[in-house]
């Protein structure tokens, strides 16, 4: 049955202080996202006819899409590069990516004007395959189902394992209805973990064609998030209008992708009180400042085709949020250059962070800041509108503080850390706790 | 071009067998030029005859007010409460007419609406085809039944014509349709170019309104900025414009004469073609994938996912 104890539960209460908070966030911007549905988008937000995109697309679409390619971009080196030590940080990258996907798909559904004709999508006499969009929405949909599927494998070994005489005497605890039956454990209940393990060791064996359906979407859709406002033609700022923009998507969000890996690793390390993953994580590190010089030669490389050079130094609101992006992505690779500090939690969580901003801050200046529809019209996001993204980014961290601590998601330190016996610098790996984090010397 | 690049198309369609893609077909169809240029309608406003007296804005609500769920708008200075006096295209208003004052004495009317362009953008962006372009007309028209109010033509359209319903619960989106379903029906002409007094509004086929438009031109050049509106503009409109002063004042972008939709789209189906590329990527990321899947067993190591 393959390597069960690569992955691990974590163990801990569930309802915990972060949990209240998160939940509190949640339900704020729940409430709102009932309250658009009753008064309208424009009741919620700073949206206008000149601005009709606003953060529920930049971000939580365009930008917070890009945060959850950790899966695709871990994907794309484990199966493709070949590079199988990577192969435990995969689920919680995975885990990861769902959230991020599926919210994002319910972030869409919020926006939607007229949500309730959203089924036109699968009506293919309305399909309008010119439309960006339309490419975007249908990649995006099955990508979700595929994350899903992909990450099928941790739900169904959880359901092969659960020891369901414990949870049913807790149910028979709270519904005296269920005491009044002789208390027995329903036969239904144990097949359950029989069912699970059957349908796990058939999904095995196709699972390798929804990896690389995992990895082929995101390819396309990441791509064609860019191609989507080329057609907003000049009302985007020169320094971000290029027909390079699906190019630049692209890379933009493998080098998110990583960075988020690195970044999440390090922040639940920290507060599960886990090993640092740095043996991992600095593999990946080491990649980075490649797709980010890729990314910075396509960039720079199409401003001086295009003669846009001049735009970069006019110092005005759109040159100094190129630059800052520019700086932000330059900075954050060019801190992975050297190895000691890709071998410190610290300079990993920092650089991580660093690239993850400016990466998508080049999202928010295509979406957004860039974008100029013309004198009269500006746009800011409304105090309700910010708390519904903030609300659905709350979501995705209850997600999955919530599932790691149910399902077998993060690495197994016993299994990959303890025979590292020492990393380059002389240090044990396995010893690498937080409160310990300093790892260069 | 239109039709060599068809063939191809279909050609590689039949190559790959990916002709099962359905909604693939109109790919070819928006390749070329849309709507025919003889058949074209269209509108000439001139802008040196227009008296600013908004009859056509009345018109055109009333003609299309059951239709698009119209309101009549109130200032928000309007204590009374007896004007109708929208401050902009919106979602009760589909054209509107606007001042421009250069000084006291030297001023222009300008009226805005939907351009009805060649190779209209809106129409290139709707993703479930909500905005549709008459291929013998050229009117583009808008089905509020099947539009999810996404708001991507909003984004798309050079002159930021359609308009969202933003306070309503049940919204859609708003734009000229020539009075498609209409005035233009009953009465053969749009609402507005049928109320107005002046004959500011003139409707007709496209090619005829060009001409006229360049015989006003020729005939006093003193009156007019030598150039015709929408000729060109993002690969040329169907609502044409004469004025006084240069357009950009009038609140009429300047734009290049290639739409930004041709470019969208050149870039998309490239990428796309026949669908070969994304098959092709995943077959060969396939092969690798699990390539390196055996070599990895073979080694003894992960064989779950």
């Amino acid at each position: 049955m393959g390597h069960h104890d690569e992955y691990q539960v974590q163990r801990g209460k569930i309802l915990t202080k972060p949990f209240f908070i998160l939940l509190a966030l949640v339900l704020i911007g729940f409430g709102l996202i009932a309250y658009r549905f009753i008064a309208g988008v424009g009741a919620v937000t700073g949206l206008s006819d000149g601005y009709p995109w606003g953060i529920w697309i930049a971000y939580d679409v365009a930008t917070g899409t890009a945060f959850a390619c950790g899966g695709y971009a871990l994907a794309l080196m484990i199966y493709i590069m070949n590079r199988w030590k990577y192969h435990p940080l995969i689920r919680s990258a995975l885990l990861t990516s769902v959230f991020g996907y599926c919210l994002a798909g319910f972030s869409v559904m919020v926006d939607l004007g007229r949500y309730w004709n959203a089924y036109s999508f699968f009506l293919p006499t309305r399909w309008q395959p010119n439309s960006i969009m339309f490419e975007v929405a249908l990649c995006v949909m099955t990508y979700s189902m595929v994350l899903i599927i992909e990450f099928l494998p941790a739900i169904l070994y959880t359901l092969e394992h659960t020891k369901w005489r414990w949870l049913w005497d807790a149910a028979l605890r709270f519904s005296p209805r269920l005491l009044a039956g002789d208390g027995a454990l329903p036969a239904g209940l144990t097949s359950v973990n029989k069912v699970a393990g059957t349908v796990q060791v058939r999904l095995n064996k196709v699972l390798i064609f929804f990896i690389v359906l995992g990895i082929t979407l995101p390819s396309m859709h990441q791509s064609s998030l860019g191609s989507m406002m080329i057609i907003a033609g000049e009302k985007l700022h020169p320094l971000w209008q290029t027909g390079f923009l699906p190019l630049l998507f692209l890379i933009n969000c493998i080098f998110i992708g990583y960075a988020t890996v690195m970044f999440e690793s390090i922040v639940s390390s920290y507060s599960f009180k886990r090993a640092y993953e740095v043996h991992e994580i600095s593999g990946i590190a080491k990649i980075v400042p490649i797709v980010a010089g890729l990314w910075m030669a396509v960039r720079f490389g199409d401003l001086i085709w295009r003669g846009q050079i001049p735009a970069i130094f006019a110092f005005d609101r759109n040159s100094f949020f190129f630059l800052l992006e520019v700086v932000l992505i330059g900075g954050g690779a060019f801190m992975l250059l050297f190895r000691k500090n890709r071998l410190s939690p610290r300079m990993l969580f920092v650089s991580g962070a660093i690239l993850m901003l400016g990466g998508g801050l080049f999202r928010f200046n295509v979406y957004l800041i860039g974008f100029d529809p013309g004198a009269g019209w500006s746009y800011f996001p409304s105090v309700a509108e910010f708390m519904i993204t903030v609300g659905i980014i709350a979501l995705e961290i209850l997600g999955y503080l919530v599932f790691v601590k149910i399902f077998p998601v993060m690495p197994n330190p016993k299994k990959h850390f303890a025979d590292e016996v020492e990393d380059e610098a002389g240090v044990p790996v396995g010893d690498m706790l937080p409160g310990r984090v300093f790892v260069g010397k | 071009m239109k039709s060599t690049s068809r063939r191809d198309f279909l050609k590689i369609m039949g190559f790959t067998g990916a002709a099962c893609l359905a909604g693939a077909g109109p790919l070819c169809a928006a390749t070329g030029r849309e709507g025919d240029e003889n058949t074209a309608i269209g509108m000439l406003y001139d802008a040196t005859k227009c008296v600013g007296c908004k009859a056509c804005m009345s018109a055109c609500k009333r003609a299309n007010f059951d239709q698009n769920n119209l309101s009549y708008e109130h200032l928000a200075t309007d204590d009374d409460k007896l004007w109708d006096a929208p401050k902009d295209l919106s979602g009760d208003t589909r054209t509107i007419i606007k001042l421009y004052k250069e000084s006291d004495t030297r001023f222009s009317y300008v009226k805005h609406s939907c351009m009805h362009c060649t190779k209209p953008a809106c129409v290139s962006a709707c993703p479930v085809k909500a905005m549709t372009k008459d291929p013998v007309t050229g009117v583009v028209s808008y089905n509020k039944n099947i539009c999810i109010g996404c708001r991507y033509c909003q984004v798309a359209c050079p002159y930021n014509i359609p308009r969202f319903q933003w306070s309503k619960a049940i919204p859609q989106m708003v734009k000229c349709d020539f009075c498609k379903e209409t005035n233009l029906k009953t009465n053969g002409l749009p609402a507005c170019s049928e109320t107005c007094p002046v004959g500011a509004i003139t409707f007709g086929r496209r090619k005829d309104l060009l001409d006229e438009a360049h015989r006003r031109i020729a005939k006093t050049p003193d009156l007019y900025v030598h150039k015709v509106y929408g000729e060109k503009e993002a690969g040329g409109a169907n609502h044409l414009y004469l004025a006084a002063f240069p357009f950009e004042k009038l609140g009429l972008p300047v734009l290049p004469e290639e739409s930004p939709a041709a470019l969208s789209e050149h870039i998309q189906h490239t990428i796309y073609k026949g669908f070969i590329a994304p098959v092709a990527l995943y077959s060969v990321l396939c092969a690798v994938a699990m390539k390196n899947k055996k070599d990895q067993e073979k080694l003894g190591h992960g064989e779950e996912e």
